[in-house]
């Protein structure tokens, strides 16, 4: 993933992640990539070159946070941004299932930015305080992109739901699909009880998520769906069969060609 | 309920320019990198270039990402080692720092009027009102009217939206406000 930010960098002064906090970095970096890897699949699909380019820039706005993230991470292990990006199999993998949910049609990727950004817009205002200063410093870098990510998922939302009849029809069905994904993200679990005043409880973000986006999802008419909740467990590993193939896409060039670099 | 993202006032800006000799004339010398892909703009301007230490022969220069991905990092990087070794300074180490969080109230005033006569609208900085911050109108770069529109929020580089005059009609860059 080239070189601008090495483990180095991340932990300057040879700083070390506890392995529970990096259990945690792994999480958010998880999160992060899963979404990058998703949202670059739209690079030279998107319906007009504007939204190319701005899906684009999303994308590499969260490969960034997933780098900082895997490599103070990885600095727990003696491992590096790359090693827990290629050489990881799905198993080992810690990201919420809403991440590596297939890109659908525009209106499925416009309502999972609306979800993920303002979970992650809520999430890293929060952890920009948090007692591990590495996590507070990519946090706070991270929640002003984020921030600009959730505005433009708004736009786009309304944009959608009050546009012609097929993009509502189709924004609704988007709603109904990718909705009950959004429980898993709000768990705690015993690693986030382990640790008080570095890991953000999730559970805590539920009602400011639930407010903001329940007045844009007024706004445009609409409402979420309650029907059920899916499964989770991607905080344990337990995936879909969505990410394999994420994954196989994403590693193959570094594992048929270890240590190739250009 | 909007996550509170308070950006920094003017007034907490320091000026980041070291008044002891040695370290002047490196902080001098590296001052000069501009950024790869607004070459008119160095990383002095951007508030990019955060802080130059010196102990012996050995150099460090600490450098901020205006986003977290910025690709023109490992270019600054490179150039910067380039610039240090080709004066004879045979121990450089460049160190990218996450915090303070980059901003564009960090951009210099020459910064910004360099940007705008090369053609892309400098930040505009925006009213702190609260949960909705308005940002002030943008000025065509070209034939400086205010009458313009944003045509994308994203555009060629992680920094810049796209926009057009509705005078001149011409479509521009504008270096979009991160706080």
């Amino acid at each position: 993933m080239g070189n601008a930010l090495t483990p180095e960098d991340i932990v300057r002064d040879g700083r070390k992640a506890p392995s529970d906090v990096a259990e945690y970095a792994l999480r958010l970096g998880d999160d992060a990539l899963v979404l990058a890897q998703r949202l670059g699949w739209w690079i030279a699909r998107a319906p007009e070159i504007e939204e190319d380019i701005a899906l684009a820039n999303i994308a590499l706005d969260e490969l960034g946070h997933a780098r900082s993230f895997l490599s103070y991470a990885g600095s727990a292990w003696g491992k590096n941004e790359d090693d827990l990006a290629y050489f990881r199999d799905e198993p080992e993998w810690r990201s919420a299932h809403i991440f590596e949910l297939p890109n659908g049609d525009f209106a499925h990727t416009i309502v999972r930015q609306f979800a993920v950004s303002h979970f992650q817009c809520e999430l890293y205002a929060r952890l920009a305080a948090s007692a591990d200063e590495t996590l507070a410093a990519i946090a706070a870098k991270a929640v002003k992109e984020v921030d600009y990510h959730r505005d433009h998922s708004v736009h786009w939302l309304l944009r959608l739901a009050l546009g012609t009849e097929e993009s509502e029809r189709r924004t609704r069905i988007a709603l109904d699909d990718v909705w009950p994904y959004v429980d898993e993200l709000f768990r705690d679990d015993a690693l986030i009880d382990a640790l008080p005043h570095v890991a953000v409880r999730p559970s805590e973000l539920r009602p400011s998520f639930d407010a903001a986006v329940s007045s844009v999802l007024a706004e445009a008419g609409l409402e979420s769906s309650t029907r059920f909740t899916a499964r989770g467990g991607g905080r344990d590993g337990i995936h879909s069969e969505h990410l394999g193939t994420l994954l196989a896409e994403m590693q193959v060039l570094a594992r048929q060609h270890p240590g190739l670099s250009w | 309920m909007q996550p509170s993202i308070v950006p920094p006032r003017r007034a907490e800006v320091v000026a980041l320019r070291p008044r002891e000799a040695t370290t002047a004339a490196v902080w001098r010398l590296v001052a000069t990198v501009a950024d790869p892909e607004i070459p008119v703009l160095t990383i002095e301007d951007l508030g990019v270039l955060r802080s130059v230490g010196v102990d012996g022969d050995a150099v460090t220069v600490e450098i901020t990402p205006t986003y977290s991905a910025c690709p023109a990092m490992d270019a600054i990087r490179d150039d910067l080692v380039s610039v240090l070794e080709a004066n004879g300074y045979r121990n450089p180490t460049v160190r990218i720092v996450l915090a303070p969080a980059w901003t564009t109230e960090w951009m210099s005033a020459t910064g910004r009027s360099k940007l705008e006569s090369y053609g892309i609208a400098p930040p505009t900085g925006s009213a702190p009102a609260g949960a909705v911050p308005l940002g002030f109108g943008v000025r065509c770069p070209r034939c400086g009217s205010l009458h313009t529109r944003q045509l994308s929020r994203f555009g060629s580089t992680a920094c810049k939206a796209l926009y057009q005059c509705q005078r001149c009609q011409e479509p521009f860059d504008h270096f979009r406000d991160h706080r």
